[in-house]
């Protein structure tokens, strides 16, 4: 089984800080990181290759600081790392990143590819379920658990709002995946050393057969316009004094509010 | 958009190098450069002594859709789920009357699955008319059905806008919607509005887990799809009164290679729905235990509301996902927000901070949710939250 994992490498923006007086982000210190959803992508993959056999390769199109997200990748066991990399693919929004991923993986060849649900600097949730459009191939978003693992098809739990489903699917098969999945496995001593001397392949545009009209800033039918920092806040009350009298004011604010 | 440095003003102090989430600013010639991997971030703008680093419109764009000025019409695809349309849909009715009204076009409805008195109900929430399918294959949700269906209506009858909910469902299958029609779809969007200048669609939505808000274009590309939280907008007028068209679309031959074996729900204790509630008591790390919920469960139970959680208690176990308001859980939107023990990270203020009043009870008097709260109480979860309760219940009589 040939299982092909997308990850992406991101600024942690949970650490990441506004500077309040310029409203702008503040990166110093701020380490870049697998995508913490990918991990668990790359976790499934070596999971369900421990179950029926085959190879994880991890894909990231990305400039050639990425390699060390495929690497880390590695470190924890996967197999092959592919670095989708091209002055051609600057600008790509989410359509024109699928297009590019789903070339590359035609090029690679599969069984299965695994993505994270969404990424947390973009937070679109859309490339995973776009390539598998590109790919003429079924995807089950938000995969929360393998139900029943076969070489021929899969039942998995996709996470709804109030529940889950329980979904059969074919292979080939696209999945986005949420952390309830699992648990990352952490790399070994003889992991990381084999992610030290892994050979990263990389691809250009030229070596995945795509449309260069469909790539980069051309391809993407989307642009920013304008960024901004969120609205901060208006008047604050502080309630004051003993658990008993914050309690009262609280109460007393509310109905005053017709809150309550 | 595109941000540059102006080589006339650098100094080459390499203060912005260290500035970029994604190392895109290199040195050229002693002169900062920002290259393709530039995300638009703006973290380098205010950072450069010399005011050198600018943000600039760029005159490139994609090819877009042929005859994209004949699109028209705002569609609102209803998600339903058991036969029931999502109150999603009705919120989004409500914003797509105003960008209908503001394009001079019609507001369309789209509905798979459900029956003809759910249809009915669309017209009577704001929808002039309603492009209905009934078919047991829309019984459960799969992509593929929805997915062909949709694209097959929208190539047929050329919307100018398609929107739907930032759901489960929305967000798994509009993306192939997207893919499939060759445009653009901005995801989670906060607010919608038309530019009186262009008409293009205006889509905000919060990116970088939050920290930061963009406006985005699909200038070239039609439809311009985007989805939307659940609380977001706001519902129009129900008009029982009002009429409209209801046309039956036939489902032929849609097929689905996945199915749904089977539908679990997670009972929780709490008997109102955390989307609709007008208040939501809500719990984080600060509780330090489980059993801390109980006694928000409580207090929630007095004020007629729900119980939330941050991230950080789902991650703990202390209670199911299915309570997460965030980024990445629910975003909600009650009279009133009560936040205990939640630090308020950029991830979790996300989801609640359009709530009408936020109260936030913290030990640590600097917990960046003080500064949402328009009520602050600094002080031990533990020791307040029983407070409240125990003053309700002198108050109600019980």
């Amino acid at each position: 089984m040939k299982i092909v994992v997308c990850i992406k490498q991101v600024p942690d923006t949970a650490e990441v800080k506004i500077n309040p007086e310029t409203n702008t982000l503040v990166r110093d210190g701020v380490p870049s990181i697998i995508n913490p959803y990918d991990l668990h992508a790359v976790e499934a993959g070596l999971q369900l290759k421990e179950s029926l056999g085959g190879s994880v390769t991890v894909l990231t199109m990305g400039p050639p600081q990425a390699e060390a997200a495929l690497r880390e990748a590695v470190s924890i066991g996967a197999d092959d790392a592919v670095l989708l990399t091209d002055r051609a693919f600057a600008g790509s929004d989410t359509l024109a990143t699928a297009y590019t991923l789903s070339c590359a993986v035609r090029t690679m060849g599969f069984d299965m590819i695994l993505c994270g649900k969404q990424a947390i600097d973009g937070d679109t949730a859309q490339v995973g379920p776009e390539m598998a459009e590109f790919l003429g191939i079924p995807h089950v978003a938000y995969v929360g658990g393998f139900e029943e693992i076969a070489p021929d098809g899969l039942r998995v739990r996709r996470q709804m709002e109030d529940g889950y489903d329980i979904v059969e699917t074919p292979l080939p098969v696209l999945l986005t995946v949420v952390r309830e999945l699992n648990q990352p496995r952490l790399p070994s001593l003889k992991g990381k050393m084999k992610a030290k001397k892994a050979e990263i392949k990389r691809l250009s545009h030229a070596d995945i057969g795509a449309d260069v009209e469909r790539l980069g800033l051309a391809g993407s039918p989307t642009q920013v316009k304008r960024i901004f920092a969120p609205e901060a806040k208006k008047e604050r009350k502080a309630l004051t004094g003993t658990p008993e009298e914050q309690a009262d004011r609280l109460i007393e604010e509310l109905r005053g509010l017709k809150c309550l | 958009m595109r941000i540059v440095v102006d080589v006339e003003l650098c100094t080459g102090c390499e203060t912005c190098v260290s500035s970029c989430p994604y190392d895109a600013i290199v040195m050229k010639d002693d002169k900062a450069f920002i290259n393709e991997y530039c995300q638009l971030c703006r973290a380098c703008l205010e950072v450069c002594p010399e005011g050198a680093i600018k943000e600039t419109e760029t005159a490139e764009a994609a090819a877009g859709t042929a005859d994209r000025d004949s699109y028209s019409g705002v569609w609102v695809f209803a998600e339903q789920r058991d036969g029931r349309v999502a109150d999603v849909a009705l919120e989004l009715l409500g914003a797509g009357r105003r960008l209908a009204d503001a394009r001079g076009s019609g507001l369309s409805a789209v509905l798979f699955g459900a029956d003809a008195s759910e249809a009915e109900r669309l017209i009577h929430w704001g929808a002039d008319r309603v492009y209905h399918a009934e078919d047991p294959i829309f019984e459960q949700f799969n992509d593929e059905p929805n997915v062909e269906l949709l694209s097959r209506l929208i190539e047929e009858h050329r919307p100018e806008i398609v929107l739907t909910g930032a759901t489960p469902i929305g967000r798994s299958f509009f993306p192939r919607v997207a893919a499939r029609v060759r445009t653009g779809l901005t995801a989670d969007c906060t607010s919608l509005e038309i530019d009186p200048e262009t008409g293009n669609l205006l889509q905000v939505r919060p990116a970088f887990g939050g920290n930061i808000m963009a406006t985005i274009l699909c200038p070239a590309s039609r439809p311009q799809m985007a989805t939307v939280r659940p609380r977001v907008m706001k519902r129009g007028e129900y008009d029982a009164a009002r009429t409209g068209e209801v046309l039956k679309i036939e489902a032929g031959g849609v097929t689905s290679r996945t199915r749904v074996a089977e539908t679990i729900k997670e009972v929780s204790e709490t008997m109102v729905n955390l989307q609709e509630a007008d208040v939501i008591v809500a719990g984080g790390r600060g509780l330090g235990r489980p059993e801390g919920f109980e006694m928000l469960e409580e207090l929630a139970g007095l004020l007629g509301g729900a119980v939330g959680a941050s991230r950080a208690a789902v991650d703990e176990e202390w209670i199911p996902y299915s309570h997460q308001v965030g980024q990445t859980g629910k975003t909600v939107c009650p009279k009133v927000y009560i936040a205990c023990g939640i630090s308020g990270a950029v991830q979790h203020l996300v989801g609640m901070q359009s709530s009408d009043i936020i109260v936030a009870i913290n030990k640590n008097p600097d917990a960046p949710i003080f500064n949402v709260a328009d009520y602050a109480i600094v002080g031990d979860v533990y020791e307040v939250v029983p407070a409240i309760i125990k003053r309700l219940r002198e108050v109600k009589g019980r």
